[in-house]
């Protein structure tokens, strides 16, 4: 195992090693949502930390705390044996913290060494001093291994390049901790080794590196130790070489409703097994985002996606919808082959999409309730037949009440509900349009847990009435709970499709673990 | 009518409802009527005789009727600037786009066989009006099918378009003799200044297309969150192009209007910032430049107040050099009024000044 033997190579911090930062007990709260709880994490010198955790785990949270873009509420953060508050991420720079966003937050019409040593300039006679720049730029690029010319514009490098000089740049100002989030997701495997070089020799350097990935295998590949977060909450501190890949998603996800899970599957109808498939997708794919993929829908079934994140779950449900465009494929809705070229396609065939990322693709703030119940349907009716108007408090009474909306007001601003309510709002949007096949990406995130009890309920009834849905949700507990097939995804494509009899989270779990077991014995 | 024009700037409706004295002093649109109401004041200090409104022939004449006359070409570019707005664009060709449209009529009319019957004026109107449509396409499709900023965009024509009005009058001052057209600028039906009526016209055309069908949700849809329109199914594509086109057909309304009202089209001076009065009248009217909703009723008293404010800078006598800082300065103010944060820091400004100086420790 490739691991293991650079578990050897590198430097294991000895418990007699001081950590060069120690988070105790962070607790952070926005408003009255609490979205770190007591979380402690310590990072060593000359190590490699991932810290783990399902999307709002709390780990960008963390890493905000620690980078004082966010002010902690309780907890302490020592920092080289010397105890910090950061209020500005300026403070914990000069501290050598340095972080490394997933977009490259530099200068691209500036040339590599300028960005390296922005701000910090060497000057003679109060002009910069080009040649002095380029000189120390080009040695710290050496020290990293990095061929890049100092004095070429950064723009003209592709994005992995770009990220490599960010972290450059940060190894310039003599950073002990350099946090990286998610650098590899938009890097292809060449590029990905690439940054893992570098991130070796800064580990060499006795750099304490941050490293945050949905890519199991990287950091199995490169990690030495890690945190893992769930729900606001620390799990557990391991070493990944004694942590097995299923024990790790088993960790990340809980298990902690398997009671709860038996008894609703006793309590889930049969499925209304049709012959007519509503929806067929043959081969569908796009680069970069979904390998080819089939899947096939009928009346009156829920369809679960299963899959941590960035396995191409999100990807698949855009794809169904024509929110973007595939390269190749086939999709049959209704027995119509034409393309779906827009979601007004996929709308005129009676198909609805409710985003995983309620706020940029769901809500329309600055309108009321009742336009935003209401955009969908109107938009499909065109501007001039506009709903009339004792219809329309009809609609917007309705679903108020059948889906519990607070405040029951039709006039309120959307931006000004909660959460969960701004879900239901955009599930009656759908609902609106009485459609055929209902794709729901997340609709649980991040809302309290009555409002997710109606939404489940409401998916298990609608397709009691016939209408196919797509369920795609982190969790698996819910996947298992509503679904009467589940599709379980990996690394951007579909690896099993097996019929929801018994199946628990655990053997979800195995397959998703499993195929990284093959992929791994494949490459070792 | 009043309902239909005035549904934004919202309110917080559903939260609690502040009584009458609340509501007023919380509306958008209290600021830049005090405006307008403050130097109407300062004019009749300065002038007496100021709001007196004489019949003469049957028509009203006076000041205030003078401003509602003037204030008919910023009003209509600013209408059709409210819609590009809310879409989060902004067109600065509407300046050239008038100046085409004038420069287009004045030459039609001159060169028609009667160059004095009504007939050449509706013909050369319609002629100029089609092509404000074209001249509208063109920003639309640069804007919604090209994906170009719309300040990138329609900077293009606003370059352009004058070299365009240029060659159109052969670079030569045009000048129309036609009752028909000159009555666009200097009429009167029941009384009142046909240039405002038109205005009026559209205000209320655009209030009944926006409010009485979804057209105005949309658009404000578009605005506030387009993707989220988009995967709604709205065709934000089309609304964008729709609404540069309107812009395009008031920009050329007001230049024509410009024109009859001295009988001349000189291309490279007619309609000249009258892109940065109409984005002031829109702002003034909160309508915010980043996009959604949108009000009519504030757009038209951001034009009147602009119009008001033209009329008051010689009649107080400051000199026609100080003009354009008068004017800045007046605006400025307006707009800190209506500011929230501003606000906010004033009444913080108040509160700590009362308080003893203790606190710092």
């Amino acid at each position: 195992m490739t691991h293991t033997q650079e578990q050897v190579v590198t430097v294991r911090p000895e418990p007699s090693q001081q950590p060069v930062v120690e988070m105790r007990d962070i607790s952070i709260t926005f408003g009255t949502v609490s979205a770190l709880d007591r979380v402690s994490m310590r990072l060593f010198p000359g190590e490699v930390h991932a810290l783990m955790g399902e999307n709002g785990a709390g780990k960008s949270t963390l890493i905000k705390a620690l980078t004082g873009v966010y002010t902690i509420d309780a907890g302490t953060i020592v920092v080289g044996g010397e105890e910090h508050e950061f209020h500005t991420p300026a403070a914990a720079q000069a501290a050598g913290i340095s972080t490394v966003y997933q977009e490259v937050n530099l200068v691209p019409n500036l040339t590599v060494a300028e960005n390296m040593l922005l701000g910090r300039e060497p000057r003679r006679f109060g002009a910069i001093n080009v040649r002095a720049m380029n000189r120390r730029a080009r040695q710290t690029l050496e020290r990293l291994g990095l061929d890049v010319n100092p004095g070429s514009l950064l723009g003209d490098h592709p994005i992995a390049v770009q990220q490599l000089v960010a972290i450059a740049r940060a190894v310039d100002v003599d950073a002990r901790v350099v946090i990286l989030d998610e650098p590899t997701s938009s890097l292809d495997a060449d590029e990905v080794e690439k940054l893992f070089d570098v991130m070796r020799r800064l580990r060499e350097h006795g750099v304490a590196i941050v490293f945050v990935s949905h890519f199991l295998d990287q950091i199995y590949e490169i990690a030495d130790r890690m945190t893992i977060l769930r729900n606001g909450r620390l799990v557990e501190e391991r070493m990944v070489a004694e942590t097995s890949q299923l024990e790790l998603v088993r960790l990340m996800i809980g298990r902690e409703l398997e009671v709860l899970e038996r008894l609703d599957r006793d309590q889930r109808q049969a499925a209304v097994s049709s012959e007519t498939p509503v929806l067929k997708a043959v081969g569908l794919s796009r680069k970069g985002s979904l390998e080819a993929t089939d899947l096939t829908l009928y009346e009156g079934e829920v369809v679960g996606v299963a899959g941590l994140l960035g396995s191409g779950r999100t990807e698949l449900a855009r794809l169904l919808f024509g929110a973007d465009t595939a390269d190749h494929g086939e999709l049959e809705v209704r027995s119509s082959r034409r393309r779906l070229r827009s979601p007004r396609h996929a709308i005129d065939r009676k198909m609805a999409f409710s985003s995983e990322d309620r706020k940029a693709e769901g809500v329309i703030g600055d309108l009321t309730v009742a336009d935003n119940m209401l955009l969908a349907l109107q938009a499909s009716r065109g501007w001039l037949r506009p709903i009339p108007q004792a219809t329309r408090a009809r609609l917007v009474r309705d679903y108020i009440q059948a889906l519990d909306i607070r405040p029951a007001d039709p006039d309120a601003l959307m931006r000004n509900l909660s959460g969960g309510n701004q879900q239901k709002v955009l599930l009656a949007r759908w609902l609106i349009t009485d459609p055929d096949v209902l794709i729901l990406d997340e609709p649980t995130r991040g809302i309290d847990i009555g409002a997710k009890t109606q939404i489940q309920t409401l998916v298990a009834d609608l397709a009691a009435k016939g209408m196919a849905v797509v369920f795609i949700s982190a969790e698996l507990e819910e996947v298992l709970r509503l679904s009467h097939r589940v599709v379980v995804m990996r690394d951007r494509r579909k690896i099993r499709e097996l019929p929801n009899d018994d199946v628990s989270v655990s053997d979800v779990l195995e397959i998703i673990a499993g195929e990284a077991r093959q992929t791994e014995e494949g490459t070792a | 009518m009043t309902d239909t024009l005035d549904r934004a700037p919202a309110p917080e409706r559903g939260a609690a409802r502040p009584g009458l004295a609340g509501r007023l002093l919380g509306h958008q649109l209290l600021w830049p009527v005090l405006a307008i109401i403050v130097m109407l004041v300062i004019d009749v200090i300065a002038n007496p005789s100021f709001l007196d409104v004489r019949i003469q022939d049957g028509h009203l004449y006076g000041n205030v009727i003078d401003i509602a006359r003037n204030s008919a070409p910023v009003m209509l570019v600013a209408l059709g600037m409210t819609l590009v707005i809310a879409t989060r664009g902004i067109d600065l060709s509407v300046g050239a786009v008038a100046a085409i449209a004038a420069a287009v009529a004045c030459t039609r009319i001159v060169e028609s066989a009667d160059e004095g019957a009504a007939s050449a004026t509706i013909l050369a109107s319609t002629t100029a009006l089609a092509v404000c449509v074209l001249l509208g396409v063109w920003n639309g499709f640069l804007v919604s099918v090209l994906g170009i900023q719309p300040i990138i965009a329609t900077l293009v024509l606003m370059v352009a378009g004058r070299g365009l009005a240029m060659l159109i009058t052969d670079g030569q001052i045009t000048t129309p003799t036609n009752d028909t057209f000159s009555n666009l600028a200097s009429g009167f039906v029941l009384g009142l200044p046909i240039a405002f009526l038109i205005a009026l016209g559209m205000v209320a055309l655009t209030a009944v297309l926006t409010r009485r069908t979804a057209l105005g949700m949309l658009i404000e849809a578009v605005g506030i969150n387009p993707d989220a329109s988009r995967l709604a199914g709205v065709r934000a594509r089309t609304i964008t192009w729709t609404v540069y086109v309107f812009g395009a057909v008031c920009a050329g309304l007001a230049g024509l209007i410009i024109a009859a009202n001295t009988n001349s089209v000189n291309a490279n001076s007619l309609g000249l910032w009258i892109e940065l009065d109409a984005i002031l009248a829109v702002v003034i009217g909160g309508t915010a430049l980043t996009g959604g909703r949108f009000s009519l009723a504030g757009t038209v008293v951001g034009a009147l107040l602009i119009a008001t404010l033209v009329r008051t800078i010689p009649s107080i006598g400051i000199p026609s050099e100080a003009n354009y800082l008068f004017k800045a300065f007046v605006v400025i103010l307006v707009c800190l009024l209506q500011s929230p944060r501003a606000r906010a820091a004033l009444r913080v400004r108040g509160r700590r000044g009362a308080q003893p100086k203790a606190v710092a420790a």
